[in-house]
């Protein structure tokens, strides 16, 4: 253990009191508290754990590296901090800045106790400074990933919500697509709605891609794609809700669409379906 | 070797596929089916599927193929309940079976059969007169 380590371990063992004292009236400086999303007593809960945990892993004089396991608990600890200000909505510099802040008091103790020793000062404060730059950036990491796995559940939960298959009538399947198609997606839609017509028997399934915002060449072979296999099992499809724009940017792209049943809006294609099914729609007289 | 039975109704051939299709039993089927359709002179031909789970590129052609040769035979074909996860997989194999009639079951490929026999025997008369 070299002797300039053991300074920072000795300076958080003697002055933990004033530190934590300091560093929270660092936080409330800096508008950590300021807005209600966190009270104090938690903010001095967490500054007192963290202070601690982090003389708990001083000790063993591992000062270089944080990914060992006498930094295990601190780890933890610091996810745990990262995912409560996710939840309470902070944003990643103000998380950071809970552990950045606790610099200044350090370095204040540094310099008090160093204060003749200028070569030892400036080594002390360059491990303190790396150090607590790497608990930071762990702090932000965490955040990140804690943010990360939000937006993949919600993308998930969005996929399972996007693709309903309707049954419009005995014998007329209809899926009305929303949002962006991309190959993942497809292939979800595909599958349920082939297996929607296995299970109901219906022989014409209407794709409704008023809900889609672009098509370019990727969309449009991943609809044609659906169609074919479609024809393939013995059932009928036809696409509508084309908007002006979209067959424009069809036609531009040359892509081939023939040989596809298109209508221009949900209604044209049912009327379709149901002549197609030996249905006829009249009007009862008043 | 087992082979798959080809059973005839009427004027129609009607073959279920209950087995793995593997490339030899394939090929026999195809062997089998075209012979059957000259020694009963029938007229249109329906491949059940329903039991396919698994299918490659060369099943798929094979499935085409067959079909085309029971054209050439004067035979419809008709192949009916294709799975969902075989249709995909034909799909994506670029395998489009572009002139092979699909029906959802065999009911509605039956049907499928009847018409349009009728409708070329209908036309075979005027073509006579």
């Amino acid at each position: 253990m070299a002797k300039g380590q053991s300074r920072i371990v000795g300076i958080l063992k003697k002055y933990e009191a004033d530190l934590l004292n300091d560093w929270l009236g660092e936080l409330k400086a800096s508008g950590a508290d300021s807005d209600g999303r966190i009270s104090e007593t938690e903010l001095r809960n967490q500054a007192t754990e963290f202070i601690s945990q982090l003389r708990e892993a001083t000790q063993s004089g591992n000062l270089d590296n944080i990914g060992t396991a006498e930094w295990q608990a601190v780890r933890d600890f610091l996810d745990g901090i990262s995912r409560s200000r996710v939840a309470q909505g902070f944003r990643s510099d103000q998380t950071a800045g809970f552990i950045f802040s606790v610099k200044k008091p350090l370095f204040t103790r540094l310099r008090k106790e160093l204060g003749s020793d200028a070569d030892g000062l400036a080594e002390e404060t360059w491990v303190a400074t790396e150090l607590l730059d790497k608990l930071a950036m762990h702090t932000v990491h965490s955040f990140q990933k804690t943010r990360e796995d939000v937006i993949r559940r919600q993308q998930e939960e969005l996929l399972e919500l996007s693709t309903p298959v309707v049954k419009l009538w005995e014998g007329v399947l209809a899926l009305p697509m929303i949002g962006t198609l991309d190959s993942a997606r497809t292939q979800i839609v595909m599958e349920s709605l082939l297996q929607r017509i296995v299970d109901t028997g219906s022989e014409i399934a209407i794709i409704d891609i008023t809900g889609v915002p672009t098509v370019d060449t990727l969309v449009a072979q991943h609809l044609l794609k659906t169609v074919t296999a479609i024809r393939l099992m013995g059932a009928d499809c036809i696409i509508s809700g084309i908007r002006p724009q979209i067959a424009q940017t069809i036609v531009h792209l040359g892509v081939d669409l023939e040989g596809v049943t298109t209508k221009a809006n949900l209604a044209d294609a049912l009327s379709l379906a149901l002549k197609r099914s030996g249905f006829s729609i009249t009007k009862s007289k008043a | 070797m087992d082979r798959i039975p080809i059973l005839q109704m009427g004027k129609f051939l009607l073959v279920t596929i209950q087995v793995d299709l593997h490339d030899r039993l394939a090929l026999t089927l195809q062997d089998d089916l075209t012979a059957k359709i000259e020694k009963t002179n029938a007229k249109g031909v329906l491949i059940d599927i329903s039991s396919l789970e698994i299918v490659d590129s060369f099943i798929g052609r094979m499935i085409a193929n067959t079909s085309s040769m029971a054209r050439i035979l004067d035979a419809k074909t008709v192949v009916v309940g294709m799975q969902p996860a075989v249709a995909i997989t034909l799909v994506e194999l670029g395998l489009t079976l572009t002139g092979v009639q699909t029906a959802l079951n065999v009911e509605r490929g039956m049907h499928l059969l009847r018409t349009s026999l009728a409708d070329k025997e209908a036309d075979d008369v005027c073509d006579q007169v």
